[in-house]
Formats: structure tokens, C-alpha cells, sequence
């Protein structure tokens, strides 16, 4: 029972990361009605930033808050400057250009750092403490409580400030949003900054755990766009709560399933995933499902 | 002085031009009514003036040419446009829509007590103040498309068919709110329109549209003598 425990916690610490790029992903599907496949590797650039500031010798809650501030820029660049292009044009087109940005960052951040993995510093310090007998591990109580701590800042962000009501306004309807003087361009630009801030958020917490290389969110990309999917596009909290149910499915799989193990894990959440969409295919959460891939 | 002055204005949807040279004016606290039958060039009006298409000729608003600024600019400057077809922020509640509406003010206070208002004006949505807007029946999505309007503050409104898909009943509660916004929020107007009865509710002043082109110009009693128009908007 206790290792049990010790498993689901760890895999809703995963799932917290997937979460966080999927909660990335429906801010922008719900803003521009775009699935964000490069959501991933501008996560990566960011981390890279901040793994150079502290191999640098800056701290690294410093280095973190310089990685947040370049994803935003980032985002609010990438969006006025390509992505603005395909807002409200074919989406097939759309995903193929997001799928450019995807090859083209990665491949910055090989030019700069190589594709081999280096050693990112975390957070938290190794070892677990002891909670009724369930040894839990420092890093997924950390990440948990870190990404929960964003979560609801964006949930206050959302429903109770002015900008979140105009963020959702322009989600909503940006051409009536406008006719109330909403400045829809700048919004849009905020609402990408802000989604890369969070998938930022997530490529620094999940770096010392899986070692930085420009490739190293792509199999947690998989999984957020999974739980975007599974949890309803528009969706945030069902995004979040899809996320740690794959995080949870994944880690079980591979802990108590003999034949399964380390390199099939990957695929249960599919499976589950698969057969919940044949049921439901709007998602759990969401009205209805608008990917075209 | 005239408020809103549209000089020889054209209007472009691609390659399609839907708007030949218009021109008409607005006066400081009057309201103008735009008739024409469907596709005359109402609705393309009204978007040239907000800002939505590319235009040429001058668009005068207080004696500022505001052609080529964009929709929420054109908005800032105290112009609230409700579109056809409504316009509102569906997944928004109605709290939350009037809230949008009032975006570019600082005044609190002062906006709390506009909704209220404005729920006076329609108490409909005064018991749907917490409904999402795609909730709400047609009228009450018209009534709410006004109310945000309202809540701006604007110095123009410009109203597109608010008529348009509501039981005549619905239609004419709805413009006799526009009339008491008329007289009460010191809002002047341009008011589109095939209905020319609901029209001549609010404005003393009208423009006859005819594929994109103004085909006459009149007020209420000039316009209602004649035949054409008559038949045309009134049924007989
Ligand atoms: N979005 C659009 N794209 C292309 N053409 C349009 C569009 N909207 C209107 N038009 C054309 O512009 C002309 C004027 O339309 P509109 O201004 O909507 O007329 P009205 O509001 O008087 O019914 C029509 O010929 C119509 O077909
Ligand atoms: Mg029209």
C-alpha cells in the first residue's frame, strides 16, 4: 500500500509537468484556436537560458525568473511575428507552421548547446520525508505544490483581474472584442507569452530529473497534447486533471505491470486514451473536440 | 459641426467593392437611420466607420479624419458598435460581457452603477445577469449587445438591424430601450435597418442605401411621404 502511495505521488508529480505544458496549450487553442506543437521546445530554449545563467554562477531562482521573462518574450514574438500569419486561415496549414517552429528552435538550441544531455540543478534537495509511513520523495511533493501554486494564480489571473477578463473576451470572440476597444493584438501576444512562461515553468522543474537536451520535452509534449485532447481542448482544469491521471496511469503501468516496464510505459496512457476518445469524443471535460491532425 | 461625416467613402470585402462613394453626416445629439434592402451596403457602413475593412474617402469623427485606425481604436475614441447578428461573448456571463464593455474606463463606481442601469433598461437580464450568453434567448442577446455598448460610454452608437430574427414584439421592446438611451445617455446614433417603422422610432433623419450608393436622403416625413419607400420598408 505505501509503495502504492509512493507511486501515484510520483506520478502526479509527472503528470504536473504535462500538466503544465497542457494547460500551455489550451491557453492557446483557446486564444487563436491553434494547437501549439512548438509549445515543447520553446519550453526547452527557455531552460537553456537558465541553465546557462547558472552554469553562469547566477542563482537559480534568479535563473528561473530570467527563463520565465525570455519565454514570455518569446511567446508574444513568436506569436506577432509567425503566427499572427495563420490565426483564422486553414489550420492544416497552421499545424505545419507550428511544427516548423518546433524543428527550427530545437535546432537553435542544438546549435548553441549540443545534443547531448547535461546535469540541470534543482530546487529540491535529494531524499524523501516521511509522511504516515510513505516515503515521498522531495521533488514530486515540490513540483506538485509549485505547479498547483501556478495553477491557481492563473486561475485568479483569469476570473478575478481585468486583463484575465479581457484574455477571455478575446478567447471568446476577438472581433466583437475589439468593437469594445479590447486590444486584441496585444492580448493575443500576452496570452502566448504566458503559456510559454508556463511551459518554462515546467522545462526547469522536469530538467534535473531528465538531464537538458534540446529533445527533452518531446515525449512530455506527447503527453501534454494527450491530456489537452483527453481533457477537452477547452478545458484547463480538465487539461490538469487528464494530466495527472496519465502521469498516474504511466507510473502504475510501469511499477506493477511486469511485462510493461520502463519502455512501454509510455504507451498505456495511449491506450487509455484511445479507448476514452472512442467513448467520449469531446473528451472528459470538454464540449467538443476541434483538433484536425 | 457634424459629429460622424462620411466624405464620398468606399469599401472593399477582397476585390469585391461593396461601398461606391457614400457620404452622409451625423449631427452633435442626432440619429440617422441607414434603410436599404439586404446586401444595399448598411452593414459595410457601419464596418468602414469601426474601422473593420479597408476603406477610402474621409471618415470625420469630431473633425478627426479615423479612416485606417483599427476596430478597438476607433472604439477607444467613443464609437460602440453593436453588430449584426449580436456580437456578444457567448462563453461570458452577462455580468462579465457588460464588464467587457466598460474595458476602457477607470471609473468603478461609476460603472457599477451603469450596470445597474443598464439592467433597469432591460430587467431581463437582470435575472440572467450570471447566465453565459450563449444561454440567453435572441432578444436577450440583442438587449445585452446594446447594454455592452452602453456600458462604453460612447459619444456614437451605431446599431445594426437589431431587429433582425426577433418576434416583432421582442423588436419593439428592444428599440424603445434605443429610444430611451436616445433621450436619457445623451448618445447619438446611426441606426441600420430594413424595418423603417423601428427606424423612425429613434431617428428623424434617414439615408436610402442601394448597392452602395446613397439612392436618396431625407427625414421622417419626406421619406415616409414617398411611394418607393413605402413599399419598399413598409410593406405597402
Ligand atoms: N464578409 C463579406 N465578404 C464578402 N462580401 C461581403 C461580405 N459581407 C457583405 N458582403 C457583400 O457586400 C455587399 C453589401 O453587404 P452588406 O453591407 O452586408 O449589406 P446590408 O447590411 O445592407 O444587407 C453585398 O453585396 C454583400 O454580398
Ligand atoms: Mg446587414
Amino acid at each position: 500500500m505505501q509503495y502504492f502511495i509512493q507511486v501515484v505521488v510520483d506520478g502526479v508529480a509527472t503528470g504536473a509537468i504535462y500538466g503544465a505544458l497542457a494547460l500551455a496549450i489550451v491557453l492557446v487553442n483557446r486564444a487563436t484556436g491553434l494547437i501549439n506543437f512548438a509549445q515543447g521546445a520553446m519550453a526547452v530554449m527557455a531552460t537553456f537560458v537558465a541553465f546557462a545563467l547558472t552554469r553562469a554562477g547566477v542563482p537559480l531562482i534568479a535563473a528561473a525568473l530570467a527563463a520565465f521573462a525570455f519565454a514570455f518574450v518569446l511567446g508574444a514574438l513568436l506569436e506577432r511575428v509567425v503566427v499572427r500569419r495563420f490565426e483564422g486561415g486553414d489550420p492544416d496549414i497552421a499545424v505545419v507552421a507550428t511544427i516548423g517552429l518546433l524543428v527550427l528552435l530545437t535546432g537553435i538550441s542544438a546549435a548553441f548547446f549540443g545534443y547531448e544531455p547535461h546535469p540541470f540543478p534543482s530546487f529540491f534537495p535529494l531524499g524523501t520525508v516521511n509522511l504516515f509511513g510513505v516515503f515521498l520523495s522531495f521533488r514530486s511533493l515540490g513540483t506538485i505544490v509549485i505547479l498547483v501554486v501556478a495553477m491557481v494564480a492563473l486561475q485568479v489571473l483569469f476570473r478575478s483581474t481585468k486583463l484575465g477578463l479581457a484574455m477571455r473576451a478575446v478567447a471568446d470572440n476577438p472581433r466583437s472584442s475589439a468593437l469594445s476597444g479590447l486590444p486584441v493584438s496585444r492580448l493575443l501576444m500576452i496570452g502566448w507569452g504566458l503559456a510559454a512562461g508556463l511551459g518554462a515553468l515546467a522545462g526547469i522543474l522536469v530538467a534535473p530529473q531528465l538531464f537538458i537536451s534540446p529533445g527533452m520535452l518531446d515525449f512530455a509534449l506527447v503527453y501534454a497534447l494527450a491530456a489537452a485532447i483527453l481533457g477537452g481542448l477547452d478545458s484547463p482544469v480538465g487539461a490538469v486533471v487528464a494530466a495527472a491521471f496519465i502521469g498516474v496511469v504511466e507510473n502504475l503501468a510501469g511499477a506493477y505491470i511486469d511485462v510493461i516496464g520502463d519502455d512501454l510505459k509510455i504507451a498505456v496512457p495511449f491506450a487509455v486514451m484511445i479507448v476514452i476518445l472512442i467513448v467520449r469524443p469531446q473528451g472528459l471535460f470538454g464540449r467538443k473536440v476541434v483538433v484536425r491532425v | 459641426m457634424s459629429l460622424l461625416e462620411l466624405e464620398n467613402v468606399t469599401a472593399s470585402y477582397g476585390h469585391a467593392q461593396a461601398l461606391h462613394g457614400v457620404s452622409l453626416s451625423l449631427p452633435e445629439n442626432g440619429a440617422i437611420g441607414i434603410l436599404g434592402a439586404n446586401g444595399a451596403g448598411k452593414t459595410t457602413t457601419l464596418r468602414a466607420i469601426s474601422g473593420m475593412l479597408k476603406t477610402t474617402g474621409r471618415i470625420l469623427f469630431e473633425g478627426k479624419d479615423i479612416a485606417g485606425l483599427g476596430p478597438d481604436r476607433v472604439a477607444r475614441l467613443g464609437i460602440a458598435h453593436v453588430p449584426e447578428g449580436r456580437g456578444t461573448l457567448p462563453q461570458l456571463s452577462v455580468r462579465d460581457n457588460l464588464l467587457v464593455g466598460a474595458y476602457q474606463r477607470k471609473d468603478r463606481k461609476q460603472i457599477a452603477a451603469d450596470i445597474d442601469y443598464c439592467l433597469d433598461l432591460f430587467p431581463n437580464l437582470r435575472e440572467r445577469i450570471k447566465s453565459n450568453a450563449a444561454a440567453l434567448s435572441g432578444g436577450e442577446q440583442q438587449m445585452l449587445a446594446v447594454a455592452r455598448a452602453v456600458m462604453a460610454r460612447p459619444r456614437v452608437m451605431l446599431l445594426d438591424e437589431a431587429s433582425l430574427g426577433l418576434a416583432p414584439s421582442t423588436a419593439r421592446r428592444v428599440y424603445e430601450a434605443v429610444v430611451r438611451l436616445r433621450r436619457e445617455a445623451q448618445l447619438s446614433m446611426v441606426v441600420v435597418e430594413q424595418n423603417a417603422v423601428l427606424a423612425f422610432s429613434v431617428v428623424d433623419h434617414a439615408t436610402v442605401l442601394e448597392t452602395g450608393k446613397v439612392a436618396l436622403a431625407g427625414d421622417k416625413a419626406e421619406l415616409m411621404g414617398m411611394d418607393a419607400v413605402r413599399r419598399a420598408y413598409l410593406g405597402g
